[in-house]
């Protein structure tokens, strides 16, 4: 890469790898990672399936400060088997969130900051991964009672699968416009409904119903930045200062019922017409 | 023979015994109030709707109407027995093939109808209410996620029509690029990869497991061996802690538990 | 996958430790940390099979003429090009000269 190349991407928040990520968010200095690389907590299951394992399982638990505030920050490495989770890089976050609840019923109000680049449960370990979002699910809701917890869909994987269930819990989301956060991948659309449901090939269209632009302009996520490290750090520094929301986004099945009840199913839907449907009535 | 299962259906209609449904709630979403051992339980099922406004979500897949209606089914629970601390008990009737693929599902964001029912579900087990899955037929990745896997206790009737999986067995195969008969070879000596659900007990994920005689439609005494059982699940959740950690402990999930207490020692 | 295992003559063990890379699609990861005395060893996973002569080879030629510190270093390889893992070591070793 030359210097000048070099120079334009230093700010770059989705170029880098979960471990830089979690520092890049973290105050200078506070990083603290558990169940660091050389511990060598590996997946049991992927080698005995001849698959090279990953020596943190793809998935980082740092503690820090954030802007002064107690965070753990859990990050996962796309680039490592699609970010898929399996037992371990799933009881890694699980357990950081339960720890973290236990923090605040202690007194210690420890945030969390999720950052989703996952294609949802790892195949190989089927099962225990799908568990472990169980998990992972149940803690958010645990904590979020006394802290926010962030959802940082960067990109460029996206996030999906029962991941994306966990982004839903969240009481924020923040997204880019390489973000991409739906329930199942394109491939598999493709697959159970066929072409004329979804070209899995056809990325304006999938980008025009599940990227990080319409999410924002669906109100299916609360912020929309630029890929840039100084701004996703401000604006994740903000919503930790929000505090827990009054209600939370999965909590409003009435309201969204409504919405879906006004639906004309007829048609195939368009981007804009989920704008419209949405749009408008969140406060 | 409908395309369909209705093994959800008829367990819902055994169990809640001519009980009246809830009512505002999607035809593929059934809710009522039973007694059972002379306390109220909500029985909760997603079941299949030909009508669905929803194409695809006909066959009793879990999607947008679904979640959201699970959500409030579940929510109306929590509010009726906000002011007293015997919250009644959910019984989550488990027969969900995946969830719903398709074109709107995910443009008007399937996966926060799915949070919406798992948020419902956990809030209300956080909040007292024993939460019992009881899992009939299929147990399916997302659909699972948002109905049953939330529960205190999980209890399977042994079948081979009752399975647990991230994702059927056609569609797992071609992801990974196997046959079918590859990935049934491999699943057998890989428990979290097997589909049958003797492979998902050994995981220590399940309370219990139950034989009955006529699952697709049970008889007087399948009915009160179900009842009996999801009367222990209640009773042994009372004054249980209202988190999932019954679930860990077994063998093959031993990283699980090594994860956490490393966690623990150094957080 | 195959698991690779090598042995280099070394000096002596420096203090630091690095990671460098990621088990991502033409990639790896490398784990340095300081070794016994005299030895450096080498152990590897990677995915791709009977390619024990080319991680031999390469490692022999970044050796060469030079008595490398003494480190163990654990290599899990995802299909990266010899061109990528001299790259990810001398990254690594860089790492470990600044500790």
């Amino acid at each position: 890469m030359t210097d000048s190349a070099a120079l334009l991407n230093k700010h770059s928040f989705v170029e880098l790898g979960a471990r830089q990520r979690a520092k890049a968010l973290l105050d200078d200095g506070t990083f603290r990672e558990l169940l660091d690389p050389f511990q060598r907590i590996m997946s049991p299951w992927l080698l005995r399936q001849g698959v090279v394992p990953q020596s943190d399982d793809g998935v980082v638990i740092a503690k820090g400060t954030l802007d002064g505030l107690p965070v753990v920050i859990a990050a996962i490495e796309g680039a490592f088997q699609g970010g898929s989770l399996g037992e371990v890089g799933g009881a890694k976050i699980a357990g950081a969130l339960e720890l973290a609840a236990e923090d605040n019923r202690n007194g210690i109000p420890t945030r969390a900051v999720l950052l989703l680049e996952t294609g949802g449960v790892r195949l190989q370990e089927a099962n225990l991964g799908l568990a472990a979002i169980a998990e992972i699910h149940s803690a958010i809701v645990d904590l979020r009672q006394y802290q926010p917890v962030v959802g940082v869909v960067a990109g460029s994987v996206g996030c999906f699968g029962g991941m994306s269930i966990a982004a839903g819990l969240c009481s924020y989301l923040l997204v880019t416009q390489e973000a991409r956060l739906g329930l199942n991948g394109p491939q598999v659309i493709e697959q159970e409904a066929g072409l004329d449901e979804y070209d899995s090939r056809d990325r304006p269209f999938i980008w025009s119903l599940t990227g990080g632009e319409q999410r924002f302009a669906t109100g299916l996520v609360d912020r929309y930045a630029a890929d840039d490290v100084p701004q996703i750090r401000q604006q994740v520094c903000q919503l930790l200062h929000l505090g827990v929301p009054a209600e939370h986004r999965s909590g409003q099945a009435e309201l969204f019922l409504q919405r879906l009840a006004r639906l004309d199913t007829d048609v195939q839907i368009e981007p804009a017409a989920v704008r419209q449907l949405y749009q408008g009535e969140h406060p | 023979m409908s395309s369909y299962s209705l093994r959800g259906l008829r367990w819902f209609e055994a169990l809640s015994a001519g009980a009246s449904q809830l009512p505002g709630l999607p035809a593929s979403v059934k809710a009522a109030d039973a007694r059972l051992g002379g306390k109220t339980v909500r029985l909760l099922a997603v079941v299949a709707d030909p009508d669905n406004r929803f194409p695809r979500a006909r066959n009793g897949e879990v999607g947008l109407l679904e979640g959201w209606g699970l959500a409030k089914a579940v929510d109306d629970a929590i509010e009726a027995d906000r002011e007293t601390s015997s919250k009644r008990a959910l019984i989550a009737i488990v027969d969900v093939p995946s969830q719903a693929y398709g074109r709107r599902e995910e443009a008007l964001g399937i996966h926060q109808a799915l949070a919406g029912a798992a948020d419902s579900y956990a809030r209300a087990r956080l909040a007292g209410h024993p939460v019992i899955g009881l899992l009939v037929g299929k147990a399916m990745s997302g659909a699972f996620l948002a109905h049953g896997y939330q529960a205190n206790r999980l209890i399977a009737l042994r079948d081979p029509g009752v399975m647990v999986h991230a994702m059927g067995k056609a569609s797992a195969a071609r992801v990974t690029l196997r046959s079918v008969e590859e990935l049934e070879a491999l699943a057998a000596s890989v428990p979290p990869m097997a589909y049958d659900i003797d492979s998902f007990a050994s995981l220590g994920l399940l309370w219990e497991t139950l034989s009955v005689e006529q699952i697709e439609q049970p008889s007087a005494a399948d009915l009160a061996r179900v009842v009996d059982c999801l009367q222990q699940a209640i009773n042994a959740v009372t004054g249980a802690p209202r988190n999932l950690s019954s679930r860990l402990g077994a063998p093959h999930r031993a990283a699980s538990s090594h994860v956490r207490q490393l966690l623990s020692a150094q957080w | 996958m195959q698991t690779l295992s090598f042995e280099f003559p070394a000096g002596q063990p420096p203090r630091g430790r690095a990671l460098v890379g990621c088990v991502g699609s033409g990639d790896l990861e490398v784990l340095i940390e300081p070794g016994a005395a005299g030895k450096l060893t080498i152990q590897v996973q990677t995915s791709v099979n009977g390619s024990e002569q080319r991680w031999q080879h390469l490692f022999a030629r970044m050796f060469d003429g030079q008595t490398p510190p003494a480190l163990s270093i654990d290599i899990h390889d995802f299909g990266a090009t010899p061109g990528v893992v001299r790259l990810r070591l001398e990254q690594g070793f860089e790492e470990i000269g600044h500790d």
